[in-house]
């Protein structure tokens, strides 16, 4: 196993190239995550209209793993219902421990092999992490 | 210096990653251990290891033995006047918690002045703010120039001449590729009556550090920076102050006498602040340790790492979109950058597929990174087994990398 095949080309491209990168207008929800390991740092906004997930975006500085699984993960939560995304995202940290994806969304996949890579577990987790997080902070502290 | 001599010495040499050679540019974090050091530990583990100052038997006088060498080699190293000033610690961490529960707790009260300055790693800078918040007393910090290519030294002596009670302060600091003017700083400060504190983590046993010269009051290393083992480092502190401190902790050793009803005495420094079993194997080790890097001299070593740094920043420049932080000319081994579009932790992780180890992230001084402008960064830092043939391999898995993740 070497570098190529854990920063697969899809990888690249989407960290590269991030998706639904940027701020937000008028979020409902956010929250910031940090990975106090190797500095990445992503801000995370949501809009939560009637209990589902109607937009995710995020800003920030982080490694080309953690950029990835952001990109994908904003692209595959919304729409989905809360408890859809809460089911994903212990889907999602299950598989960056185990490598075991069966039932994700294939596009989100590609990230399966990620746990042969013990450091960079935390770089794939946290964007699901902050969102966790950030399903439980409205805007404005209500 | 005879490099390729030195080399030899070191055994983690001959590892491999992946088939390529280690090159090992994280000496800021910590050091690799030459043969000898390594040897010194078994040896002592196999014929002198006892408990220190308890026995009356062999093994037991064979251990306060090495244990009181090794002081007196710290005491040598740093030029303190006395080995009883020289108190071991776990590091340089425990060494400034020492002194901020000790002196700190003793001096400073509500609406006091600590100061301190931007470029502080962790260590030097939590304990601190710490004993601020519980005391009542504030915090200042001497501002960096621009990219933190100095301190503010203008900013320092005003700060300085509004009387804080105590200036703590980073000797070489482990990101910036800098020295602050040390003695000039403790000089302001004494002539306003102020105690100061230098964290040498990254200086000791990197360059000629004389405590005398510089005019300091306190000094803390870490002997795991310095070819010696982890656990162990040093506080120095002029003996005057340290007989004026409380104990740090207490239990066994730091007695002179126990009563079940009346308040224990205890003994003088360095006793009165080593309470329980003491870090003793790696005493011995670090003082082989000090040993060896006397015997190749501390200003070879000084001059070899900066030039190495020096080497490596003219060509990282070369970089396109790369950006280095601190002065143009590197005074340490040091050198910190960021690269545009490429995070740093995926540099390290590349760097390490080829054998190279590099540090990523915000090197324990996230406000200075931060005010930096770059929570993130890459850190390459050189010792005296480095070589250039190892900038030539940074500079080509650098460019490597920007054309792989740009
Ligand atoms: C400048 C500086 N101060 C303090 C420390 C802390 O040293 P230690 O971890 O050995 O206690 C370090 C090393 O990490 C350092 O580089």
């Amino acid at each position: 196993m070497d570098k190529n095949e854990l920063y697969q080309e899809v990888l690249l491209q989407y960290s590269k190239r991030p998706k639904n990168f940027g701020p937000m207008e008028c979020a409902t929800h956010a929250a910031d995550g940090h990975n106090a390991l190797c500095g990445d740092e992503i801000s995370l906004a949501l809009k939560i209209e009637n209990g589902s997930l109607s937009d995710a975006r995020f800003t920030g500085s982080a490694c080309a793993i953690c950029t990835a699984s952001a990109s994908l993960m904003t692209g595959e939560v919304k729409g989905l219902s809360c408890d859809a995304v809460k089911k994903l995202a212990h889907d999602f940290r299950e598989m960056a421990r185990t490598g075991s994806g069966d039932g994700l969304p294939p596009r989100i996949q590609v990230l399966d092999r990620i746990h042969l890579f013990p450091q960079r577990v935390k770089c794939a987790v946290l964007p699901w992490e902050t969102l966790l997080s950030a399903m439980e902070h409205e805007v404005g502290g209500k | 210096m005879d490099i390729p001599t030195i080399r030899e010495q070191f055994p983690f040499l001959g590892e491999k990653v992946n088939s390529h050679d280690l090159i090992y540019l994280d000496n800021a974090a910590s050091s690799q251990k030459p043969d000898r050091v390594i040897r010194r530990m078994s040896r002592f583990l196999e014929s002198e290891y006892a408990n220190v100052h308890r026995g009356i038997h062999l093994l037991s006088e064979r251990a306060t033995d090495a244990y009181e060498s090794a002081r007196r080699e710290v005491a040598g190293l740093i030029h303190a006047r006395d080995e009883s000033e020289i108190i071991f610690t776990r590091g340089t961490t425990e060494a400034v918690n020492l002194v901020m529960n000790t002196w700190g707790r003793k001096h400073i009260k509500a609406g006091d002045t600590i100061l301190l300055t931007e470029m502080e790693h962790h260590a030097n800078l939590l304990p601190w703010q710490h004993l601020a918040r519980e005391v009542g007393a504030r915090i200042e910090y001497v501002p960096i120039l621009e990219n933190g290519t100095s301190l503010d030294l203008e900013i320092a002596a005003t700060l300085l001449s509004k009387k804080p009670k105590l200036f703590a302060f980073v000797h070489v600091p482990n990101t910036l590729g800098l020295e602050n003017p040390a003695k000039e700083l403790c000089r302001l400060a004494r002539d306003q009556g102020i105690t100061t504190f230098m964290d040498a983590a990254q200086s000791v046993g990197h360059q000629e550090v004389d405590v005398q010269e510089i005019g300091c009051d306190f000094l803390a290393c870490s002997a795991h920076k310095m070819c010696g083992p982890s656990g162990i480092g040093a506080l120095w502190g002029r003996s005057e102050l340290l007989a004026t401190m409380p104990p740090f902790l207490y239990g066994g050793e730091m007695v002179d006498r126990a009563f079940y009803d009346k308040p224990a005495i205890y003994r003088d420094s360095p006793a009165r602040f080593e309470a329980g079993t003491p870090p003793i194997l790696e005493a011995a080790g670090w003082g082989e340790a000090i040993r060896f890097l006397r015997e190749v001299g501390l200003e070879n070593i000084q001059s070899h790492s900066a030039a190495l740094a020096n080497l490596a920043s003219q060509r990282l420049r070369a970089i396109e979109g790369l950006h280095i932080f601190g002065p143009e000319k590197r005074a340490s081994g040091i050198v910190t950058f960021s690269m545009e579009g490429v995070h740093a932790h995926d540099v390290a992780f590349f760097a390490n597929e080829r054998g190279l180890a590099l540090r990523a992230g915000h090197h324990c001084a996230q406000p200075l990174m931060r005010k930096l402008g770059s929570p993130a960064s890459s850190r390459a830092s050189f010792y005296l087994y480095n070589t250039e043939a190892e900038v030539d391999a940074l500079i080509a898995i650098l460019r490597e990398a920007v054309s792989f993740f740009r």
